[in-house]
């Protein structure tokens, strides 16, 4: 006998019953990626942009719903020597120092597994030299033993100009080289990437290596060696890696000017602007002409008060229905309060659970990820562009650059009349916010102090669940205690502990080390947190 | 997407897939709206020469075969041109193109044309993927209709002979500066070199995914629902008890086809839900594979359409696949939507997809080419489930229905589509229901 369904009340997805309740989908019981997880390899020289790459990835496969997280194996070595001294420590003689080398990678792999098999993790990057033959067959049994599949991805670069400009960009200025001035760090550098060379073995794909999945990066993107894709991740990941690219460029989200709707506090629909939307739209036009860039790409949606601001900057643009605001369903056209009174019930859920809610025959801002991800990929190719967009819409877009999770995502501060201007830098963002100077409604509802989350939500296939992509959790492997049990954990990662909205947050370069983002109410709650414990020992 | 017009050029042994890839990204690129023709210079040799005799023709040191095999090239690029000109986006330029000198006189017709240049080469010395490819599309070829079976391998093999002395592989310093995709192995491992566009990087990540493992895909829609009895449009029903049965049938049927590892989609609405679990089986619910958002009309009948939306109900068989519903969709967005469902597919091997009509007429559009003045019109009734099987260049199509009646859901393009016409003449082609 087929189950009864019953749908529910956020995501609005049909489940089986049982007994009236939500039973377990069949065959379903866990997430979908009850697939073996997955751990990329990084191979390559210093300076061949692996720490990039890695972070880069990571970034996209959590906004996508792929839980992944990085092991940066340097990050474990820095905490094990804590005072670089010279290039020294990676001479290949160096004998004691190719020990703690060694311990600290099997530290990284031990998190790795314990990422990938008790914490829920999916994608483990592995983010090191990896450049022998004997380090890669150890990752390989690891993987073995552990039923994990093995992906690789090499950069292979041999241009000075390139190696030149990565040292400067995030090696001069990286804890090793602190007490350092740029000419020696950039010399001291160099040396560094002459001890890998000597034993440095590239993947073979015709001999050692054909067996082996992987992607060799050459020049930066220029070529790329593919070998025996297995799945759709490794598929997604290929694809993303042939995408991005370094050149300098810089893009802009904003909304449309203020439309009529948005004066009337009316969601969704398709309204034209109102006089002050017109007025932005004339000063961005003013505001693009002033930045001076060669070769602006504008992207709209297809709802006219997009268009209708497009229209005013008198350049080509293209109109994209992926751009289209979230579809409110039964609540388009409404206003909140006339949402609050026809459907109570809907309202207060979408409070509970913003993210996942779906609206009853609309969308979620799950559902919009999914819609939006031809328009990142799209960006990555891009150089310069400008799109003119919408509020959740600009959420979604906004979490990826910044890598916000699901869970900030539906409350990030996206106000009409203000342009952000997003330019890649090191392994991250710069964001900068450029507010025209017209007046305009504020449509932005801070998530409600009282709220009960609702637990259990279903993971599911093609359920995109944007995650921040955690912090290093460096456990400090002290050399002797290697092979005794894992050190006692950090506190909870900060971005739990994040109780303010990000719009208290002065916006940061996003990727600083973690002390960076603590904003001071979280710290003053970690101290209320430790207080009360200490007092309660007491 | 596209400025320039792209020529794709396939270079490789004969054997090698060189016109299963150019038919199928063919197929794919004008699927995804983006007008594409292949050229087979094969064709025009046949055109040309009649009869074919012998493997003799390909030797290299046969001046007059050397001349005509020339003349023909030249007369498909010159089509090429003419197609690239005249609102075409793509042209897939199908021969060996073996040679250095071949493909320089190609690099330079396309710099004087301002087309841009992109080689799909295929590589592969597995004998038994090479002999399986003659078995499957060279024996059935118009050269070898007065020949049979080990002949024509003995002369095709030969064939493929003459071709390797000369052959020079897109090399990787040689060839630096051109763009292109080397396959080998059937998709084992692939060089890509110096994508220049949207449209070559969608073309490297279809060839990446496509593979030519035997399986078979399995379209089907939701059992007979609610709305669908009534005579109504979308919406989000339950199935009546004649779907309930269908949705058993089925499950009996596909523990008939005794398929190894079946994947099982549906949309995220209820009614092919409610199919699937009828199964057994583990299913996955895609969001995507929803029927199209007939916006203001959801949940209408036709008649209330007419009475309701005349003008948009007229203009809507004007142009069935670009017409939009107000604050819904077209079956072009719809094709949009689809596009990753279509991706996957490509990946998967056995799956059977339980969608709805509009949504089942893309998907089917994809595997048998139709166009997209076709697609809107495909004969997608309930209760029915069509196997599509990879055959030769194509798809073969199986169509079993269940043997459970159903309400007939397909309505013909009406003879009158003027905004102007009557009620009647509208109303003409809808199919009964209660």
């Amino acid at each position: 006998m087929p189950r009864e369904l019953t749908q529910n009340r956020i995501q609005k997805i049909w489940v089986p019953t049982k007994d009236g309740k939500p039973a377990a989908r069949r065959g379903a019981g866990a997430p979908h990626f009850a697939n073996p997880p997955t751990v990329i390899v990084m191979v390559g020289l210093p300076a061949r942009g692996k720490t990039y790459i890695s972070k880069k990835l990571t970034r996209y496969l959590n906004w996508i719903g792929m839980p992944t997280k990085v092991f940066n194996v340097g990050e474990y070595r820095r905490e094990a020597v804590k005072n670089y001294s010279s290039y020294d420590f990676f001479k290949p003689d160096n004998e004691s120092a190719f020990k703690i080398r060694q311990q600290c990678a099997l530290a990284a792999l031990r998190d790795v597994k314990s990422y990938l098999k008790d914490e829920k993790g999916q994608v483990a990057v592995f983010d090191a030299t990896n450049t022998t033959r004997e380090r890669r067959d150890l990752i390989l049994k690891f993987g073995n033993e552990n039923g994990f599949k093995i992906f690789f991805i090499e950069s292979v670069c041999d241009d000075p100009n390139v190696i030149a400009s990565n040292i400067m960009e995030v090696k001069v200025s990286c804890p090793d080289y602190k007490d350092c001035n740029k000419t020696d760090a950039m010399l001291d550098f160099h040396r560094r990437i002459e001890c890998y060379k000597s034993s440095y073995q590239p993947l073979d794909p015709d001999g050692y290596d054909r067996e082996l999945s992987f992607i060799r990066i050459i020049d930066v993107g220029r070529q790329f060696l593919v070998n025996r894709v297995q799945d759709h991740i490794q598929s997604k990941i290929v694809y993303y890696l042939m995408n991005i690219h370094v050149q300098p460029r810089t893009i802009y989200l904003c909304r449309h000017g203020e439309s009529t709707d948005n004066v009337q506090g009316k969601l969704g629909g398709d309204s034209g602007l109102s006089t002050r939307g017109r007025q932005f739209s004339m000063a961005l036009s003013q505001f693009v002409k002033e930045q001076e860039l060669k070769n602006l790409k504008v992207w709209t949606s297809q709802l006219c008060r997009t268009i209708q601001t497009a229209e005013h900057l008198g350049i080509p643009y293209e109109q994209w229905k992926a751009l289209n605001e979230i579809d409110a369903g039964v609540c388009e056209d409404m206003t909140y309060d006339e949402v609050k009174e026809k459907y109570p019930e809907e309202f207060s859920l979408r409070d509970e659970d913003k993210y996942y809610y779906r609206y009853p025959a609309g969308e979620s801002y799950q559902d919009l990820v999914q819609r939006v991800e031809p328009v990142i990929m799209e960006l990555e190719r891009q150089e310069n562009v400008l799109v003119i967009c919408h509020q959740a819409v600009m959420r979604c877009l906004l979490a990826y650059f910044l890598d916000k999770s699901a869970d900030e995502m539906p409350y990030l501060k996206c106000p009409l009349h203000t342009v952000l201007k997003l330019t890649p830098v090191a392994y991250g963002c710069k964001v900068e916010s450029i507010s025209l100077n017209v007046e305009a409604v504020n449509t932005h509802r801070d998530r409600p102090e009282e709220v009960k989350r609702v637990p259990g939500i279903l993971q599911r296939r093609n359920s995109v669940t944007p995650l921040t992509s955690p912090e290093s959790n460096i456990k400090k492997p002290r050399i002797d205690d290697l092979d005794e049990a894992p050190i006692q954990e950090l506190p909870p990662s900060v971005a739990s502990l994040a109780l303010c909205s990000p719009s208290h947050l002065p916006l940061t370069l996003a990727g600083q080390h973690w002390l960076g983002k603590v904003c001071l109410c979280t710290i003053l709650h970690y101290l209320k947190v430790v207080t009360l414990l200490f007092c309660q020992r007491s | 997407m596209t400025n320039c017009p792209t020529l794709i050029v396939t270079v490789g042994l004969p054997a090698r897939g060189k016109t299963y890839i150019s038919k199928k990204l063919t197929r794919y690129l004008n699927w995804i709206g983006v007008p594409t023709r292949e050229f087979n210079v094969g064709q025009y040799r046949r055109d040309f020469v009649k009869i074919y005799k012998s493997f003799e023709f390909f030797r290299p040191d046969n001046e007059e075969g050397l001349r005509i095999r020339r003349q023909c090239a030249s007369a498909a690029l010159n089509d090429v041109r003419q197609y690239l000109t005249s609102g075409g986006q793509v042209a897939v330029f199908d021969a060996t193109n073996t040679t250095r000198e071949r493909r320089d006189t190609i690099l330079q017709f396309a710099e004087q044309n301002g087309f841009k240049v992109f080689f799909v080469e295929s590589v592969c010395e597995d004998p038994d993927v090479i002999q399986e490819n003659i078995v499957q599309v060279k024996l059935g070829s118009p050269d070898y209709t007065n020949c049979n079976s080990d002949d024509a391998v003995e002369d095709f093999m030969k064939r493929i002979k003459c071709y390797e002395n000369s052959y020079e592989t897109l090399d990787e310093v040689l060839d630096r500066e051109l763009s292109y995709i080397k396959i080998f192995d059937v998709g084992q491992r692939y060089l890509v070199n110096r994508v220049l566009d949207h449209i070559q990087s969608r073309i490297v990540y279809y060839l990446m995914n496509i593979h030519i493992t035997p399986r078979s895909i399995y379209l089907c829609r939701h059992g007979e629902s609610e709305l669908n009895v009534k005579g109504r449009i979308g919406g989000d029903s339950g199935l009546t008890p004649r779907g309930k049965e269908f949705a058993k049938k089925l499950s009996y049927f596909i523990q008939t086809q005794g398929i190894s590892d079946l994947k099982v989609w549906t949309s995220q609405m209820k009614r092919t839900i409610q199919t699937a679990e009828a199964l057994n089986v583990p299913y996955e619910q895609w969001k995507v594979l929803n029927e199209i958002d007939a916006g203001v009309c959801e949940e209408l009948m036709y008649e209330e359409i007419q009475e309701n939306y005349p003008l948009e109900f007229a203009l809507r068989d004007q142009d069935k696949y670009r017409y939009r519903y107000p604050k819904g969709e077209s079956y072009e967005d719809l094709v949009q939507r689809l596009e990753p469902v279509i991706m996957e597919l490509e990946r998967q091997e056995n799956v059977l997809v339980i969608c709805h009509q509009a949504v089942m007429r893309c998907l089917l559009a994809y595997f048998l080419d139709k166009t997209a003045e076709e697609l809107p019109y495909l004969k997608c009734p309930l209760h029915t489930v069509l196997k599509l099987t990879p055959v030769a260049y194509g798809c073969k199509v199986e169509s079993i229905c269940l043997n459970v009646e159903a309400v007939d859901t397909h309505r013909e393009k009406p003879e009158n589509v003027d905004v102007w016409r009557l009620s009647e003449e509208a109303l003409l082609t809808v199919p009964a229901h209660q």
